[in-house]
């Protein structure tokens, strides 16, 4: 009861009409809890797709390209003083290495940069997966499996033994989940791997992980590095990539480039090789303030309607108070502050309301069931930053909202009503 | 008799739905606790003027002095603070606001002008309301109350903040004539017993012919 005259006029306002401003602030509660809703959704799966992305991309990946040039022809250096023209028909690709010269050498320069925080030399190859009479279409990573872990954190993602095992068992394999499926092996098994060159060997299944991202687990297998080198039957330098994880990902597109000028391979970040991720992260962001935006944009004008409204009802309050004395701002703060406290109000309960949305997603189970993503429930994440930023948008929508039809409160000429 | 409100040379034009001049030259001044009633037909300008002397209305020319201030062209922030400490309104149609009880509608200038605490804005509203004989409707909401009802509490209002003046548009406008007794017995106590000084604008010629002065305008200047 002890509140200023003005507020005091407010309040009695408010309860007088308690139906009105139910409705008004319960427009602001869906704008508001919506908003959060989306929001809350939306980055939980721009967090959810970035996480699977980076448990699947290193920050950097150092390559060789395949250069087909054939542009320049042998045939024309051998011909070149005499004024022939030289056409070579269909020529055939000359042979390519792709490893990386020099390897070693890249990488002890590697371990001195100080932003960099591990660092996965890889030798990659094409196989065919042979168990009995299955045969399935794939390919290996050979790696140092103790680098490779601190890159994926590995260990995380074994559903069945450890990564280490593969430093411990001669010609071991760790085996994506869904290539293991379709080859009805688990650990203990043998398998058969051919190279495209023609080479085989045999594997014994140590481990079985699951990234989280089809692509990967229905294809790919982890070896020991030394184990590809023999089964293409390169010597012991030969490796086709690095794989690096910078001390801080956001970091990653300047320091490619850096590593780019400077090994002369090409040098690719994350975000690059994961641009169409990257731009449907930007949009689901862009939609969501837009729809968020409009729907209180809406709780706005139902607000303003409202006050409009309430002040046309109260035009002979307004003149007789202003008879007696009350000044412009004080009418101003009377309505301005009616809108304010549904705005607060209406904020409030929608922050709540959409906290209390969000949960119930969180614990909703995820429908598809299917090789390609590994997800149990809806990815939400709960940031304060959203809920500090929906409860200031909501206000700033109903000051605004409450600050027009109040100004056009305070300038009623009270001689007009009250001559009637 | 000291002088508390005086009018010099007030000119007002209306200029909707054509130019027209309400007032011509209207100079005059009333003493402190005199009772004046402003007479006049229908159109004659005794609203629009009471208006100017209320500052209510700011859109005119000449002065208007009150209690030796200066009001005209004064800010209407300032016209306002003005108007909360020394001016008291009763209006025809009593305007109490609805959804407030009697008491809180008396209290209300009083709490604007915070020259007391709640407390004792709620003694003296009390005392205001006993004044009218109203007392036992002080907690009912404003709008179940009768007219000549509403009409006390109004005038109660008008008394809060001890105004200099209290100034009065057709008050027994709208009541019977039991009512209207009342009211003009209360505006005869204020003015002979209290010291207030009342301007009120009415066309009730036995109402008017019982107050102290009559100031009769007829088709915008002063009669006589």
């Amino acid at each position: 009861m002890a509140l200023p005259v003005n507020l005091s006029i407010s309040k009695t306002h408010l309860l007088t009409r308690k139906k009105q401003t139910i409705v008004a602030m319960l427009g602001v509660t869906f704008g508001i809890a919506m908003f959060i809703l989306m929001i809350s959704f939306m980055q939980g799966v721009n967090q959810f797709l970035e996480d699977t992305m980076l448990s699947a991309t290193p920050d950097i990946h150092i390559y060789n390209d395949v250069k087909t040039d054939f542009s320049v022809s042998v045939a024309g250096q051998y011909f070149k003083d005499s004024n022939q023209l030289v056409a070579v028909a269909h020529p055939k690709p000359k042979e390519v290495t792709l490893n990386l010269k020099n390897a070693e050498g890249i990488m002890a320069d590697l371990k001195r940069d100080p932003q960099v925080a591990a660092i996965s030399p890889l030798l990659s190859t094409q196989v065919f997966y042979n168990y009995g009479p299955v045969q399935l279409n794939g390919f290996i990573d050979g790696v140092n499996i103790t680098e490779e872990s601190r890159l994926y954190h590995l260990a995380e993602k074994m559903i069945d033994g450890k990564p280490e095992n593969l430093l411990t068992t001669d010609n071991g394999i760790l085996m994506g989940k869904g290539l293991a499926d379709k080859l009805n092996v688990r650990t203990g098994d043998l398998v058969s791997l051919a190279t495209p060159t023609g080479s085989t060997m045999r594997f014994r299944i140590v481990g079985i992980f699951q990234i989280g991202v089809g692509t990967i687990d229905n294809v790919k297998s982890y070896v020991n590095i030394s184990a590809v080198q023999q089964l293409l039957g390169k010597d012991r330098s030969y490796i086709t990539d690095i794989n690096i994880k910078l001390k801080d990902n956001k970091l990653s597109k300047i320091e490619a480039a850096n590593f780019g000028k400077k090994y002369n391979y090409v040098s690719e970040d994350w975000e690059t090789a994961n641009s169409s991720v990257m731009a449907s992260n930007l949009i689901r962001d862009v939609l969501t303030y837009v729809v968020s935006i409009t729907l209180l944009v809406v709780a706005g004008f139902g607000i303003y309607n409202i006050m409009n409204m309430t002040i046309a009802s109260k035009l002979k309050d307004i003149a007789i108070l202003k008879a007696q004395g009350f000044a412009r701002r004080d009418i101003v703060q009377i309505f301005l502050s009616q809108s304010l406290v549904i705005g607060l109000l209406g904020a409030i309960t929608g922050l709540i309301l959409g906290f209390f949305l969000s949960y119930l997603l969180s614990r909703t189970p995820f429908p598809a069931n299917n090789n390609f993503i590994s997800l149990k429930y809806f990815p939400v994440i709960f940031r304060p930053g959203h809920y500090i930023f929906g409860i200031v948008f909501g206000l700033v929508t109903t000051l605004i909202a409450g600050f027009m039809p109040s100004m056009k409160a305070s300038r009623i000429d009270p001689v007009a009503i009250l001559r009637g | 008799m000291a002088e508390i409100l005086r009018a010099e040379h007030l000119n007002k034009y209306f200029y909707e739905p054509e130019p027209f001049q309400v007032l011509q030259d209207i100079s005059f001044s009333v003493n402190k606790g005199e009772f004046v009633s402003l007479v006049g037909k229908s159109g004659s300008g005794k609203s629009t003027l009471l208006y100017l002397l209320s500052t209510l209305d700011t859109k005119y020319e000449g002065n208007i002095i009150i209690n030796d201030v200066v009001v005209t062209g004064q800010s209407q922030n300032t016209l306002a603070k003005f108007r909360n400490e020394n001016i008291g309104f009763v209006f025809q149609f009593h305007f109490l606001l609805p959804e407030f009880t009697a008491i809180e509608n008396v209290m209300l200038p009083a709490l604007k002008l915070k020259k007391y605490s709640r407390e004792q804005i709620e003694e003296m509203a009390m005392d205001k309301l006993k004044q009218m004989d109203m007392q036992s409707f002080a907690k009912k909401p404003s709008g179940k109350l009768s007219g000549g009802q509403q009409q006390r509490v109004a005038i109660a209002r008008a008394l809060i903040n001890d105004p200099l003046i209290i100034m009065a548009d057709e008050p027994t406008g709208n009541l019977d004539s039991s009512n209207t007794k009342i009211v003009f017995d209360i505006f005869q106590h204020l003015t002979r017993d209290n010291g207030n000084t009342i301007i009120t604008v009415t066309h009730d010629p036995d109402f008017a012919h019982k107050a102290d002065r009559i100031i009769e305008l007829v088709d915008g200047h002063l009669a006589k």
